[in-house]
């Protein structure tokens, strides 16, 4: 970028209502500073509990999804450190809060992934809330304490379909972007 | 036996565990990244208590918010007070809190009543 492209790359996050964005590496310590200055906006905007509760819920759950996918496409695929980071962004447009997440994955589990954010796309919030039920109850899940719930549980909290877009990279890698609405 | 106290951080909640009194007490936040690790003492904890229970053990959740890794580690420490329960030595009751309007843990702490066979308490109040 140009020093001459800075001011419109400011502007371009000030018109689109961007808080907090970035990008590289996903650390456990970079959510907790990211839940930190999130959380100080809002309590300055006077938000109300409900939807403080539910912006950090989808948060969290958005982000520690994408950390442990990170590592899992980690071993075979992940060569440089490019394709290790990610990328978060919350913006605000007057209490209408959005949580964008950008991150690398495995082509070969990219059918998966969109089998799933599908079928809970195609819930509504009861439909949800038994499934979430259910596999709380009944799936097991991986050694890093992953339930297969994040997804739903996202979709609880935020009241809305889960929207992404997955572009091919490569023929091996794709990019998975993911947005949230809470309003 | 010992008592077990941890002190919250911005990512585990604070724990209270009282042999003596029977008291059980989770409270704060539980979004840990690796949720198994942090629930592995009380679980210990639990199972040593076991083995010699006062007459009534009394289970204070009052979570502020929980990931969904957390969420399994719960319905596991649920499942083990059960145990605990069905044994026939101590009785045991949640109380499950939430904050007003917080209708997401209100359903959350229903969710963990429909699926363990413990008393449950829901109670509303002001602030966790």
């Amino acid at each position: 970028m140009a020093i001459s492209d800075v001011y419109n790359f400011y502007r371009r996050m000030e018109d689109d209502h961007i808080i907090l964005s970035f990008k590289g590496a996903f650390t456990e310590e970079l959510l907790t500073s990211i839940l930190h200055i999130v959380e100080r906006k809002m309590e300055d905007l006077q938000i109300e509990t409900k939807k403080k509760k539910r912006v950090f819920n989808v948060l969290v759950e958005s982000f520690q999804n994408l950390y442990h996918h990170i590592e899992e496409m980690a071993p075979e695929s992940v060569t440089t450190d490019t394709d290790r980071s990610a990328m978060i962004i919350v913006k605000n447009e007057n209490g209408r809060f959005t949580i964008i997440t950008g991150n690398f994955v495995n082509s070969s589990r990219v059918a998966e992934l969109r089998q799933k954010l599908d079928s809970v796309n195609a819930l509504n919030g009861e439909a949800l809330r038994k499934l979430y039920r259910s596999k709380l109850e009944n799936d097991g899940r991986t050694l890093k304490g992953t339930a297969g719930l994040g997804l739903i549980d996202i979709a609880r909290k935020s009241k809305n379909k889960l929207d992404y877009e997955i572009i091919d990279v490569t023929d091996s890698i794709g990019f998975f972007c993911l947005s949230v609405v809470i309003d | 036996m010992e008592n077990l106290v941890i002190a919250g951080s911005p990512k585990t909640p604070s724990i209270d565990f009282n042999a003596e009194s029977g008291k059980i007490v989770l409270k704060g936040r539980s979004i840990p990244e690796n949720s198994i690790e942090f629930y592995k003492p009380l679980n210990d904890w639990l199972d040593n208590y076991s083995t010699a229970p006062v007459d009534q053990t009394v289970v204070d959740v009052r979570l502020e918010y929980f990931n969904t890794s957390s969420s399994k580690c719960i319905l596991d420490f649920f499942k083990r007070l059960e145990l605990l329960k069905s044994g026939g030595s101590t009785d045991v009751i949640v109380n499950w809190y939430f904050e007003t309007d917080d209708e997401d843990m209100q359903e959350a702490g229903e969710d963990y009543e429909a699926i363990v066979n413990l008393p449950f308490t829901i109670i509303e109040v002001d602030e966790i």
